[in-house]
Formats: C-alpha cells, sequence, structure tokens
C-alpha cells in the first residue's frame, strides 16, 4: 500500500457529536507517537445542534497549514455538514466513511468522486455500553491511518479521567471496535513511518495557549478580560495560571473596560494585556489612543476573525490590518505586529510585551482564528531573552518630567510609590511636566519624541522572516506565512522564490525592507482580505520592486498552498 | 481599606499643586478641590501612595490640580482605569473623581459594575445637572424641563437617580456631600476612604455658568436627620423618599472588598508548560 508523508482527516457531525473530541484524541495520540500535525475546527456559531468538524493534519515533518483536500472523510452524521460548502474538500482519491444514517453527503463531498463506504457507526456506538460514536469514528480513523490501538491508551485516561473508569472504558472498546471494522476497509494511503524525534520535550498547544504562554514569559502580570470568540481561550488559559506566577486577572463588563484596566494596571508597574477580537479592538480604540498619548505600555491581541461588523466569529481573515494601523485619531504611532504560526504566537507576543514596556506605547498584536485555535505539535519553545524593561527615574528624584524630552525619546515614567514622581498622566496634549496645554511647541515636541522612540529603536532580524533570495518574491504576513512557505517549497524544483512575511508591521522599516527585497523583479503579494488591505498597506509604507501581482481574497476559506502555488506559475508562465 | 502612612505633619496646603484650575469663577469644584485636600491632609495620606483618577469634563480635571499621582484619562472609563491599577496595587490609596456626565452617562455601566465588583476605593461624582465644559447640554440628572440648545424645551425625561443606584449595585459606602460646606464634605471623604470596599460620594457642586439657578442650593441642603444604616433596604427607601439634598452619610455597608492575592508566588512556569506537554 502506498505510503504518504502527510494525511489529512476531517472528522465532521453536528455539534455535540463529539467529532472534535475525537481529533483531539487522533493529533493527541499521533503526536506522541512522533508524527507531527495540526488540527484546525471549524464549528458553526451554535454551542449545540450545530455543524462541527475536526480537521486533522498528521505529517511525519512539522507543518504549518492546513491540506488541499482530505484524504479521508469520516461523517458521524451529516446533518448540517452542507453548511461547510467548499470548506472541506475531497479529492476523487478521498475516501468517506458515511454511517447510512447520518443524513445525505453534502453535494460538495458527493460531486468530488470520491469512494463513500457506509459503516454503522451508530449502531455500532450503540452495541457498547455508554459507547459513543465518535470514539468509533477515532477508531476507524487510526484503522486506516496505521495507527496503533496502544498509542491511543494513555491519551483516552487522560482526557477522560475525570468522566470515570466506566467512560474510559467504553471509550477504548469504541476505539476498538472502530480499529476492527477499518482491517475490512481499503483506504489505499498508509501514514509512513513517524521519524524518530530527539530528547527534547514536545508540546501539543493552540496558538491561543502560547499567546498566553509568551504574555506571562513576557512578564504580564495582569490581564483584563471580556469574552469573545476566537480570542476567549488566551483569556481562560490566562484566567488560573496568571494567580500561579502571582498576577491576576479582572473580567470586564466591556471591552472598554478591559482596555481602561490594562491601562491603569500599566500605569501602576504591572505589564498589561488584553485580548480580544475585531468587535472589541473597534471598542477599544479610543483608549489606545490614551495609552499612546500618556504613554502606558501595553499590548492587545486582537484574534482576528471575518468582518465587518459581527462578521463570522468562528472563521479566519486578514482584514483587521487597516483598524490596527490606521484605526487611531490624531497622529499616534504605535506598535503593531502579527504571528506567523501557531508556535510564533509565543515570540511575538512575548516580544510585543518587551516592545511595549521598553518603548512605553501599545502594541497590536495581530493573530487570528487559524492560527489561534489551531491545535499543532512542536518542540518545547525554549526561553528567550525579551524581557521588557522600564526606564524609571531616580529614586531620589526632584523636579520630575514624566514627558521629558530625551535623545531616545522614551522619557523615565516614574510609578505611584516613588516620592517625587507624581504627575498626572493625561490624554490631553501636555508639556514635559504632564500639565495639559494647546500650546503649538508642546504639541509638536510631544508628537515628534512620540514618533522618535518608535522610529530610533533597533528592532533588530526579528522584524521580518526573510526566506530564499529568488528574483520572484511572495510576500506574505501572519498566518498565511505557512501556506506561502509550503508553496515555495512546492515550486522550488522549478523556480527559486523569496519567501518575505514582516513581523513588525508598524512602525515601518524602510531600509531592511529595501534590502530584505534587494534584487527581486517581481513580487506576488499573498492576503487574506477582500479589500488588499495588506497590499494597501505595503504600497502606502515602502516601494514594491519591480512587478506587482495581488492574490487576495476574503476569509473564510482558508488560502491554500496549492492556489499561492498556481498564482506563481501562471504569472511565471 | 489599604493601610494609610500618618504624616501627621501634612496639611491641606502640601495636597495642592502649583497647576492654575481651568474652573470657572464661583465653581463648586474648587471647593471639592479643597475639601480634597483638607481630608487628605486629615487621613495623612503619603501623595506618592495616593493616586487620583478621573474621565473628561470640569470635575475630571481635578488630579492635576493635586500633588498625589494622578491619570486624567478618557471620557467616562476611569472607574476601569482604577479598577485595574487598585486590585494590582492594592497598597495604594485610590480615589476617582467624576460627574455627572461622566459617570451616570458614558461611565453609566462602569459605575453599575464598579459598585459590584466592590474595590477598594472611593468614587466621587461632582453632580451639576448639566455638562458644563461642552457648554450646558442636559445630563442623566438634569431635570426634565431644563432648556438647552441640545434640548429644546426640556428632555422632558426624569433624573437618572445615582445614589440608589449605587446601593442597588452593590457599592459598600453612599453618601451625599454638598461643595459649599468643604469642612463636612472632607470629614465625608475621609469616611470614604476609611470605609473597606467600593465608597460612593456625590457631592452637589454647583456650575454658576449654565446652572445659575443651583446658587439656590446652599439654602436648601440640609443635614441627613438620621445616622447612616447598614441595611441597603432602608437606606434605599430613605434616600428614594427625601428632597435630594439631604446631605451625610447615608449607608454604610459590610461587603468584603473584593482584593484578589497578588504577588509572592515563585515563578516557576515549568508548572505552567506542564499542560502543553504530550
Amino acid at each position: 500500500m502506498p505510503e504518504a508523508d502527510s494525511i489529512s482527516i476531517a472528522i465532521l457531525g453536528s455539534g455535540g457529536a463529539g467529532a472534535l473530541t475525537a481529533g483531539n484524541f487522533l493529533l493527541e495520540a499521533a503526536c506522541a507517537a512522533g508524527w507531527h500535525g495540526l488540527l484546525t475546527r471549524t464549528v458553526g456559531p451554535q454551542i449545540r445542534g450545530g455543524e462541527a468538524a475536526a480537521l486533522v493534519r498528521l505529517a511525519t515533518h512539522p507543518i504549518e497549514c492546513m491540506p488541499e483536500r482530505y484524504d479521508l472523510l469520516i461523517g458521524i452524521d451529516w446533518l448540517n455538514a452542507h453548511r461547510f460548502g467548499a470548506e472541506i474538500e475531497a479529492a476523487p482519491h478521498s475516501l468517506v466513511v458515511s454511517d447510512p444514517r447520518g443524513g445525505d453527503l453534502p453535494a460538495t463531498i458527493g460531486r468530488a468522486g470520491a469512494r463513500v463506504i457506509e459503516v454503522p457507526i451508530k449502531e455500532m456506538a450503540k452495541a457498547i455500553p455508554g459507547g459513543r460514536p465518535n470514539m468509533i469514528a477515532l477508531g476507524i480513523a487510526a484503522g486506516l491511518l496505521g495507527l496503533a490501538e496502544e498509542i491511543f491508551t494513555p491519551v483516552i485516561e487522560k482526557r477522560l479521567a475525570d468522566k470515570g473508569a466506566a467512560a474510559v472504558e467504553a471509550s477504548r472498546a469504541g476505539l476498538k471496535a472502530g480499529i476492527d471494522a477499518a482491517a475490512d476497509l481499503d483506504f489505499g494511503l498508509r501514514l509512513s513511518p513517524a521519524k524518530p524525534v530527539g530528547g527534547a520535550k514536545r508540546w501539543l498547544v493552540s496558538g491561543n495557549e502560547t499567546t498566553g504562554l509568551g504574555a506571562l514569559r513576557g512578564g504580564v502580570r495582569f490581564a483584563a478580560a471580556y469574552p469573545i470568540t476566537p480570542a476567549s481561550e488566551i483569556l481562560e488559559w490566562l484566567a488560573p495560571n496568571l494567580p500561579k506566577v502571582g498576577g491576576v486577572l479582572l473580567q470586564a463588563e466591556d471591552e472598554l473596560a478591559a482596555i481602561n484596566m490594562i491601562i491603569g494596571a500599566s500605569y501602576g508597574g504591572t505589564p498589561s494585556l488584553t485580548a480580544t477580537s475585531g468587535p472589541g479592538l473597534s471598542l477599544m480604540m479610543e483608549a489606545l489612543g490614551l495609552a499612546t498619548a500618556s504613554e502606558i505600555p501595553i499590548v492587545v491581541v486582537d484574534v482576528m476573525r471575518a468582518g465587518p461588523s459581527t462578521g463570522i466569529p468562528t472563521k479566519s481573515e486578514q482584514a483587521d490590518l487597516n483598524i490596527a494601523v490606521y484605526g487611531f485619531h490624531g497622529d499616534a504611532p504605535h506598535l503593531v505586529l502579527a504571528p506567523q504560526s501557531v508556535a510564533d504566537c509565543l515570540f511575538t507576543t512575548q516580544w510585543a510585551v518587551y516592545l511595549a514596556e521598553m518603548l512605553q506605547t501599545p502594541a497590536v498584536v495581530l493573530s487570528d482564528q487559524f492560527i489561534g485555535q489551531t491545535v499543532a505539535a512542536m518542540d518545547r519553545l525554549a526561553d528567550i531573552a525579551f524581557i521588557g524593561q522600564r526606564i524609571k527615574p531616580a529614586d531620589n528624584v526632584s523636579a520630575y518630567k514624566r514627558y521629558a524630552v530625551t535623545a531616545s525619546g522614551v522619557s523615565p515614567m516614574a510609578i505611584p510609590g516613588l516620592r517625587g514622581g507624581q504627575y498626572t498622566a493625561d490624554g490631553l496634549t501636555h508639556n514635559e511636566r504632564g500639565t495639559p496645554t494647546s500650546s503649538e511647541g508642546d504639541h509638536r515636541a510631544q508628537l515628534d519624541k512620540r514618533r522618535a522612540k518608535l522610529d530610533q529603536f533597533n528592532y533588530g532580524d526579528h522584524w521580518a522572516t526573510v526566506e530564499g533570495n529568488g528574483e520572484f518574491a511572495v510576500i506574505a504576513w501572519g498566518s498565511l506565512t505557512g501556506a506561502a512557505r509550503e508553496a515555495v517549497a512546492r515550486v522550488r524544483d522549478r523556480l527559486d522564490v523569496r519567501l518575505f512575511a514582516p513581523r513588525l508591521l508598524l512602525p515601518i522599516q524602510p531600509e531592511r525592507f529595501a534590502a530584505a527585497l534587494d534584487g527581486v523583479k517581481h513580487v506576488l503579494v499573498v492576503e487574506q482580505s477582500h479589500g488588499a488591505q495588506f497590499h494597501r498597506y505595503l504600497r502606502a509604507h515602502y516601494d514594491l520592486p519591480g512587478t506587482v501581482r495581488v492574490l487576495n481574497r476574503p476569509g473564510p476559506l482558508p488560502m491554500k498552498p496549492s492556489e499561492i502555488e498556481q498564482a506563481i506559475m501562471e504569472w511565471r508562465s | 481599606m489599604s493601610a494609610i502612612e500618618l504624616h501627621p505633619t501634612c496639611k491641606p496646603g502640601d495636597y495642592k499643586s502649583e497647576v492654575n484650575p481651568i474652573w470657572c469663577p464661583g465653581c463648586g469644584d474648587y471647593h471639592v478641590l479643597m475639601s480634597f485636600t483638607r481630608a487628605f491632609a486629615e487621613l495623612g495620606l503619603a501623595p506618592e501612595n495616593t493616586v487620583v483618577v478621573s474621565g473628561i469634563g470640569c470635575s475630571s480635571r481635578i488630579p492635576a490640580y493635586t500633588t498625589c499621582y494622578g491619570f486624567h484619562g478618557v471620557h467616562g472609563r476611569s472607574l476601569a482605569l482604577a479598577s485595574g491599577l487598585k486590585v494590582t496595587r492594592p497598597d495604594l490609596t485610590v480615589v476617582v473623581a467624576s460627574g455627572d456626565g461622566d459617570g451616570y452617562s458614558i461611565g453609566g455601566n462602569h459605575f453599575l459594575h464598579a459598585c459590584r465588583r466592590n474595590i477598594d476605593m472611593t468614587y466621587v461624582v461632582m453632580d451639576n445637572r448639566v455638562y458644563g465644559m461642552t457648554k450646558g447640554q442636559p445630563s442623566p440628572t438634569t431635570e426634565p424641563d431644563f432648556d438647552t440648545a441640545l434640548s429644546p424645551g426640556g428632555t422632558g425625561l426624569s433624573p437618572f437617580h445615582p445614589l440608589v443606584i449605587a446601593l442597588a449595585s452593590g457599592a459598600n459606602f453612599v453618601a451625599r456631600a454638598f461643595s459649599g460646606a468643604p469642612n463636612e464634605t472632607a470629614s465625608i471623604l475621609v469616611e470614604a476612604v476609611r470605609h473597606p470596599g467600593f465608597s460612593f460620594v456625590e457631592i452637589l457642586s454647583p456650575c454658576v455658568t449654565f446652572r445659575p439657578d443651583e446658587r439656590e442650593w446652599k439654602s436648601l441642603v440640609h443635614a441627613a436627620p438620621v445616622a447612616a444604616t447598614s441595611d441597603p433596604a432602608k437606606a434605599a427607601r430613605r434616600i428614594m423618599t427625601d428632597d435630594g439634598f439631604n446631605i451625610g452619610i447615608l449607608y454604610r455597608g459590610e461587603r468584603r472588598p473584593y482584593q484578589p492575592r497578588i504577588g509572592g508566588q515563585n515563578v516557576d512556569f515549568a508548572d505552567l508548560e506542564k499542560d502543553f506537554e504530550l
């Protein structure tokens, strides 16, 4: 049977059927056994009775994006699966395992010409006391992929420990029944054996979780929280973990409160963060300007979802770039950063905390639903040196000027408790002392200072990913970096393509940008925004070399490596 | 309430900064500032351990007029900002200053939740029943027939009842004061700061420019005839039925302030990472 070094599996069911649990168990067991993998969940807005699918990609090598098509689709039921539309694609070589009582196969899957095999998943579950169809589905997937039953035992025992021994037993029996049933099925593919992994500890985490850890490693000890999809997991991870490091989380009454709470806490000397999505970021704009003007370091993570307005809360898009870059009223220099993968959420968040603290300014981190909620296996992410230090006045300060104009633009920041450091932080235009003024000179001096502190800072090589040195460049950002990287790898034997993806979107870095794209003659800009916000941002701030094309479309469908590959090759021909 | 560092030599003048207030001559807020400095002196607060937080409006200019730390934030959000500050710095004394527009209109939601949270801070609203800084529009406490450019012939709306709302929302200390009696107001502020949890002090503070009629308040105010109660229902009934000029401490609650434990723990990241491990 042919072996594949990457196989993708979709397990579908109506909300509450347990498809996501089955997918999680599959990923966790396979990754513990040495494979690499990703799990993306795709759900409707309903909590129960909507549509839910676990999309799992397993591979023998690290991967950063979801596949083109699913090799194996298992439908616990198809009741609402038509709502996924083109999101879950099958291919002629795919195998669809379907419960005959699970409703009609969605037309999009049926049209692909895949083989469909009927397995009475629900009936098999009923035959087991306490049995659940999702564990049968898990067993079928395990059997077809060639994964051993034993690798699932620790996962089931760990994850179902609080449900009792009977639940563990029923799940194991379901798994076995599924594996047995798979023995009679012909999938035609097998997952290549896992490569040996080194001694390093391995993690299975979502981007929202790595974001939370990045915040704590960076020194965040206060978070304010207002729940919102798809950012809540960051806040829910921080809630129990902040107290473990001496910090605290406060639930806010709305996003207006959340951002003002973190400004208050940071003013008091505590590095602070909140996480939200587009609607919440919209509400936070005024106070982000306050943090800029009063020079209070804060970090706001925006886990982007499709907009505008309520949009599609559970699905990804890269269309909050404009508000993050341009949303502030007045001239308000600030930081905007974007993580490029599940793992990079840790680095970028920690770096954002560091930069905010060093530069006494707000940082907006543009994550998105895809990297935020995707679960990925990776080696433990090493500690990095970025721990922010606020520049503070001397203990014996006198005639203190909070907003003193300095060479670096950063002014020593007194923290309440320091005698002689008293000042009033103010969103009104103020002089060096902090006293409100309408004077042209003070206004300009403080605008100059706030601009200069961001422009003069040395951001180092972390500001962008630059891979390869071809004359053809793909420019992507955020979560599309992974798909772009895979596309570049696919065309490597035909074309040398350079990958460029800025991690730091503000302040702009014109000299570094020019160096990164030196020698480039063709540029393909890739983004998930209907209005091509990223392309417009690049045009506004940088000189793009050579001829330029744009591959942009809105969410919620993930941009696939093949689309990028096709755009590259079409242009070349 | 946080520990107050006693400075027996503190004088009210020590808390008054060199910044000249922008208030109109005759504004009630001058007297509120005087009450602040007297109360702070009586409490012996160290200016460096005291933070005055405000939003936007005439009243919200007060932080810079003190020698304490201050935060003059955006319109309506002072309570949220102060809440983040106080839970992370329980060692500080936090006093929040607001007005009837800032506190009850744009900041109305935060008012409810700050009362409910009962974090140990003092919330002072200088109520002049008008938006003064924007030149005379009706606020949530303005009478229904108050004629303005924005509400020709009056709003026709009943005013909002902040003290009862504070009680219903869980405030732990409720008082009404009058700016024209700065000594009495200072005494009330002292009690408010000393009382654990969220203390709410509404100060009737006339706007002589847009509400010259409020000059009459000095003849209308009178001391509350009975002592403060700890029974919120009784307090609510009294406040609902009084004439709005009843001055004094009206309610002293016994709710435990909200203060999560912070700091002190050893930072062990290995423990945090355990959940991530395969």
